[in-house]
């Protein structure tokens, strides 16, 4: 709905090493997603998509090029800057869930918002809150040594989302768990898409996961292969 | 926010506490030997001071013979001091308080069955003056006494315990040497000097008595001089120099052929002399918190590295490089001011049993306890900075892949 895309690549190379060492991961990306996509990101290993995934998440910056993310040049941002943009508007889910280890679910989810600055009880009700959004109540008090893989994926995705992010980044959130629990994990997302509007860009090399998302775009050789839209996805 | 990271701080210290302990123990050692070191240093500085001032505040003392300088060898014929000198001090000298020639021999006292062998000084009722000395019991000698020579004497403590148990030896009569003398006062307990000698193994006589009946020589060892506390020592010494030269026609040309000692002085040179042992002692043992500190910037760069993850994820999801930085320099700080304090609890211990064994004064001093606390506070910041500033520095892309 909105005027300018959410994400904008524009010619966007990344390349790493120097002169015949020199690795190019992506080469010249043009690409624009819009607020509210659920978008799954595809491709074999080394096709350049996880690269592509920083940049998307401001964790990376492109080596040429620009990516626009809410209108501003992120790739031309110092990484403090960054950080501040990643803290305010984007939600991280990762393959291994990296959450802290020996520290309560509560505490991993209020961890984002301890950067932002707010007061410890306010944390609190914010932490209580999205773990109830995952389900994961009477759970907040586990450390993660005690809670299954899905509940450690649950407790990542609360932490993704009490800071109220305009995007999720998802990392291959469901490469560790089985398939009963990838569909769960999966149903949550949607419904965090669907719900709350949460723009969602996902890697994942699994298509049966990757048919949750309305657009489905393949990377190889640092190129996008293919974008495509589900007709039923407005 | 600041007290978050140091919970956060406490929290991690608490998980590897075997670890965290022995990167302390560095610390503690450190901390627990310079605080040791600077209270018994300074409980010994007081106690070398009390014992000079046991003496008598303000005390000068006048001998016959020139200064011993250094590489001088022994001394041909020694003017000895008399009844002029005395006579001319008294007469002229101002500024002070107490003027009292004393001689003094070693001599076997006897009463009854018991016998003592004591330190018989031949003086004057302005000795006690002058050595700041009060009478526990009795009275001093009387005007007529002196003069007279009446052969009487005031006793001191460890006299009393040797013939009289704790009892009252006032009206007595001891024998000193060949000489019955009837005991008129008792002298206030004074304790061992810091030289180890007992000064309460001592009998005082009228020095007339002393000359003709113990001495047998009208010869003066000793004169005490006592400094009102409105003149310095420096002053009347150089007055005393002034009317002995006098009196002894010693001319311009020639040496001094008596000494002047100011035991204040010599006070405060002792002093000195102990506090910059003190200091030196004090700085060997900081060489010691030195290594404590390399061994806490190596724990560190051991934490940091394994919670490369920790950091990834924390950089990630919005940390500044700075929130980094303050958690692991926070970590560092707590660990090494945790050392301190421990440090502190155990030097304070040290400082207090050996304040027991050798008899000094406990002399903890806040000044140098905050130093502590400081100091140890410092080393946490000075050597945690390297390792948290490599973790703030981290790339959250090779981070959060680190295993």
């Amino acid at each position: 709905m909105s005027l300018a895309p959410l994400i904008a690549f524009d010619k966007v190379w990344k390349t790493y090493g120097h002169g015949e060492a020199e690795v190019r991961a992506l080469a010249g990306i043009d690409l624009a997603i819009d607020e509210g996509e659920f978008v799954a990101i595809m491709g074999p290993s080394g096709s350049g998509k996880s690269t592509a995934m920083n940049i998307v998440g401001c964790l990376d910056t492109p080596t040429s090029g620009h990516y626009g993310f809410m209108g501003t040049d992120a790739g031309r941002l110092d990484r403090n800057r960054r950080a501040v943009l990643r803290n305010l508007y984007i939600g991280f889910v990762f393959q291994g869930y990296n959450l802290l280890p020996r520290t309560t679910a509560a505490e991993n989810v209020e961890l984002p918002l301890i950067y932002r600055g707010v007061a410890a009880h306010e944390r609190r009700t914010l932490a209580m809150k999205a773990l109830a959004e995952v389900g994961l109540e009477g759970r907040e008090h586990h450390t993660p040594a005690e809670l299954s893989g899905g509940q450690q994926q649950r407790v990542a995705i609360a932490r993704a989302i009490v800071t109220r992010p305009t995007l999720l980044v998802a990392d291959e959130p469901t490469g560790n768990l089985d398939t009963a629990r990838s569909h769960e994990i999966m149903q949550l997302l949607t419904s965090l898409n669907q719900d709350a509007g949460l723009t969602i860009v996902m890697v994942t090399h699994e298509a049966d996961i990757a048919a949750y998302a309305g657009r489905t775009i393949a990377f190889r050789d640092g190129h996008i292969a293919s974008d495509t839209k589900k007709l039923e996805a407005a | 926010m600041i007290w978050e990271t140091v919970r956060l701080a406490l929290r991690s210290v608490r998980r590897n506490a075997l670890r965290s302990f022995l990167t302390l123990l560095g610390i503690v050692i450190g901390v627990a030997a310079v605080i040791a070191m600077l209270t018994i240093g300074s409980g010994t500085t007081e106690k070398v001071k009390a014992d000079i001032s046991q003496l008598g505040s303000n005390l000068l003392i006048v001998r016959a013979g020139r200064p011993a300088a250094p590489g001088s060898g022994p001394q041909q014929t020694i003017r000895q001091l008399g009844e002029k000198e005395v006579a001319a001090l008294t007469a002229h000298l101002e500024g002070v308080r107490a003027v009292s020639p004393a001689s003094q021999k070693q001599v076997r006292v006897v009463f009854g069955t018991e016998s003592l062998t004591s330190s018989i000084t031949g003086t004057d009722n302005a000795y006690l003056d002058a050595r700041d000395w009060k009478l526990a019991s009795g009275r001093p000698f009387s005007e007529s006494e002196v003069r007279g020579g009446i052969n009487v004497c005031l006793i001191g403590e460890t006299v009393r315990q040797q013939f009289f148990g704790s009892g009252d030896p006032d009206g007595a009569a001891v024998r000193i040497g060949r000489v019955s003398c009837k005991v008129v006062g008792l002298l206030e307990a004074k304790g061992y000097s810091g030289f180890g000698q007992d000064q309460d193994n001592v009998v005082l006589m009228p020095l007339s008595a002393f000359q003709r009946r113990i001495a047998g020589s009208r010869d003066i060892e000793t004169i005490y001089v006592a400094a009102d506390d409105a003149t310095p020592t420096q002053v009347v010494q150089t007055r005393i120099e002034d009317i002995m030269r006098d009196t002894r026609r010693v001319t311009a040309d020639r040496e001094d052929d008596f000494s002047v000692r100011d035991m204040t002085q010599i006070a405060d040179a002792m002093a000195s002399a102990t506090a910059t042992m003190t200091g030196m002692l004090g700085a060997v043992a900081g060489v010691s918190l030195l290594v404590g500190g390399i061994g806490i910037m190596n724990i560190m760069l051991v934490s940091v590295t394994e919670r490369t993850r920790e950091i990834g994820i924390r950089l990630a999801i919005g940390a500044h490089e700075k929130h980094i930085l303050i958690q692991f320099l926070v970590e560092a700080t707590v660990l090494s001011l945790l050392g301190g304090l421990i440090g502190i609890a155990i030097g304070l211990a040290l400082a207090g049993a050996a304040s027991l064994a050798l008899s000094i004064p406990f002399a903890p001093s806040l000044a140098v306890v905050l130093l502590a606390v400081g100091f140890s506070a410092l080393i946490g910041m000075v050597f945690g900075f390297f390792p948290a500033l490599r973790g703030a520095r981290l790339d959250p892309i090779e981070a959060l892949r680190h295993e």
